[in-house]
């Protein structure tokens, strides 16, 4: 753990998760709907790069020395507020603003309304291109902080993607980081029907790139990935790709097959609280 | 495109007659033959405040040679990034190191910065007002290789733009001293490029580049010129042409297209009975004509209006010089229009 203050020090890798996801939860309660199950499927993840990984102060979320954690896909927003509540960057209290008028908490994430948002992400495909800038920025600072970019099978589609993986291999940006979720669901569909990716670990390889591929729902192997990444001497940028499942730690919410975009009733939020504390590893 | 498809030409050999010009490099010069110019006045200006600047740092999407940041290049190697050929990535990498405290000033062809990294331009740097200069050669109607490169669109495309300050420079006096204009200025900004051998005209007037001000450069009570870009020197040259007929012209440069200098457009184009022109280097859909005229009419200003502007169409390829003949940019053109309207 390197952050530098950390409130409730001592909880488990795992106990973090499961209180992200009880975070995500209880703000898709405010809504009655939303991308909860993108956020339970990349709360391990989440909890890996909060609490084991990444440098930051929660109190000072522009502090020059942090690790910089861009966001590409914006509506994933409600997986990083919880992410940014557990780290103490977000007071708890605000949860129930989420979606609402006025809230520094909207829908899809916005750097400008909330602290710690990096970027404004939700036009997909953008946050990589973003990162390798502010990479090359960091290396002419001289700064040791690394470029944390996470971003979704989804987004791989996208060509800018692409461009961006050449330049970050062609500038051999060490201090680049990028973190994929492939939960393999997409607005339309399975990801790998909308446009295979696949393989994914060989093309990014190819473009230059040290690749790390785990079960992203497992925390001692995202561990593992994450410290490969930080720590490994091979020049060239760093990827994670994360195979993690939607709804995660929800057995009925996982069981739907169309969850996108969940929409959950009313008698259901209390369900589904229940049915993850029921999974909760203590 | 006027001609039809597959239209064969008339050949040489069959009928003789004047000297047919070549389209010629991808920017042909702009400037007259006996026309006093500047090299890469831009590539110089931003050598220039770089001395003092360490924020400053230029990205391009492998078109520095055409965007004179060549010349930036070779006198801070270190803080030159050489993007490749990818303009989302450019404009996406430009948003980053604004972030991290660095001025970019970032360079391609004005059809590639709006036509394929719109999206980039708007969410990665307008919506968060980060200090990204982009700076893009080939504006409107200033090369003859076709609508894969003659930007005709460009203001209409970035005018709707929340954020985005746009620049539209006359000569090389104006490139310098609009250069660290914008680098000063705390948000994103657009410029149009002229690059090469870039005529020096507005350095005879009584002239200073600010943003947001249009200046009036010579006055006259037959008919107001509101132009920008290098279409004030179209202007003035067709006012000179007049002025020997008798029909005195006034020009009023307005290099900046966004925000408008209202105030000072209105009291110009307010004058009862002088007829108001807007000459512009683009097409007559979305930019400084219309955006004078949606002024005009809400404020109450009823004069004789008219656009002279490149038409709503793809245009020819060809050599330069004929292109601004046959679609109204070149002084005898101007002069032409102004007077046809004066009567």
């Amino acid at each position: 753990m390197t952050q530098e203050t950390n409130i409730r020090p001592n909880l488990s890798l795992a106990e973090r998760a499961y209180r992200i996801r009880r975070h995500a939860l209880r703000m898709g309660e405010v809504q009655g709907q939303g991308y909860i199950a993108q956020a339970l499927g990349v709360a391990d993840v989440l909890a890996v790069s909060y609490f084991h990984a990444l440098t930051y102060r929660p109190g000072e979320p522009e502090w020059e020395g942090r690790d910089r954690f861009l966001l590409s896909i914006g509506h994933y927003a409600i997986a990083l507020y919880a992410a940014l509540i557990e780290a103490g960057v977000l007071p708890e209290d605000e949860l129930e603003t989420y979606g609402g008028d006025d809230s520094r908490l909207p829908m899809s994430g916005m750097a400008a309304y909330t602290p710690g948002m990096e970027i404004t992400g939700g036009s997909l495909g953008q946050g990589l291109s973003i990162a390798v800038g502010m990479a090359l920025a960091l290396k002419r600072k001289a700064s040791k902080a690394y470029v944390y970019c996470l971003f979704s099978d989804g987004e791989l589609d996208e060509g800018a993607v692409w461009e961006a993986a050449m330049s970050a291999g062609s500038h051999k940006l060490d201090n680049l980081i990028g973190v994929v979720d492939v939960n393999n669901m997409q607005a339309d569909g399975p990801s790998k029907g909308v446009l295979n990716f696949e393989p994914l670990g060989p093309k990014f390889e190819a473009f230059g790139w040290n690749v790390e591929r785990v079960d992203g729902n497992d925390i001692d192997a995202l561990v593992r990935a994450f410290d490969a990444a930080r720590h490994g001497a091979a020049p060239g940028p760093r990827i994670v790709i994360c195979d993690t499942k939607m709804a995660k730690g929800v057995p009925f919410l996982e069981a739907r097959e169309r969850n996108h975009f969940l929409r959950v009733e009313a008698e259901e939020w209390t369900l589904a609280l229940a049915a993850l504390d029921a999974g909760r590893q203590i | 495109m006027i001609r039809d498809k597959y239209q064969r030409p008339a050949l040489l050999s069959q009928a003789p007659g004047p000297t047919r010009l070549k389209t010629s490099a991808m920017i042909a010069s702009i400037a007259g033959a006996d026309q006093p110019t500047r090299a890469a006045p831009f590539g110089h200006a931003l050598v220039e405040l770089a001395k003092t600047r360490a924020d400053i740092v230029g990205l391009t999407a492998d078109l520095s040679k055409y965007t004179d940041l060549h010349i930036f290049a070779k006198a801070y190697p270190d803080r030159f990034y050489q993007m490749g050929m990818a303009e989302q990535l450019l404009m996406g990498a430009a948003a980053g190191m604004a972030r991290e405290g660095f001025t970019p000033f970032v360079t391609t062809y004005a059809v590639f910065a709006t036509r394929r990294a719109y999206d980039f331009i708007c969410m990665a740097i307008a919506e968060e007002r980060l200090p990204v200069k982009i700076v893009c050669a080939l504006p409107g109607l200033t090369t003859g290789y076709g609508p894969s490169h003659q930007a005709t669109e460009d203001l209409a495309i970035f005018r709707g733009m929340p954020n985005l300050t746009i620049i539209d420079p006359c000569d090389a006096l104006d490139i310098e001293q609009a250069t660290p204009a914008i680098a000063s200025h705390p948000g994103p900004v657009y410029m149009r490029l002229l690059r090469g051998n870039v005529p020096m005209v507005l350095d005879r007037y009584d002239y200073r580049f600010e943003i947001g001000k249009a200046k009036l450069l010579r006055d006259g009570d037959s008919a107001l010129v509101i132009s920008s870009g290098l279409m004030t020197m179209r202007a003035l040259e067709a006012a000179d042409m007049l002025a020997a007929q008798g029909v005195s012209v006034a020009v009023l440069h307005n290099p900046t297209i966004k925000p408008l200098d209202e105030a000072t457009i209105l009291a110009q184009a307010g004058r009862a009975g002088r007829p108001v022109f807007v000459a512009e280097n683009h097409s007559a859909i979305g930019g400084l004509g219309e955006a004078v005229a949606a002024l005009l009419m809400r404020k109450g200003v009823y004069n004789r209006f008219r656009q002279i502007a490149l038409p709503d169409e793809f245009l020819d390829a060809g050599a330069l010089p004929t292109l601004h003949d046959r679609y109204g940019l070149s002084a005898a053109a101007v002069a032409k229009t102004i007077r046809e309207t004066t009567g």
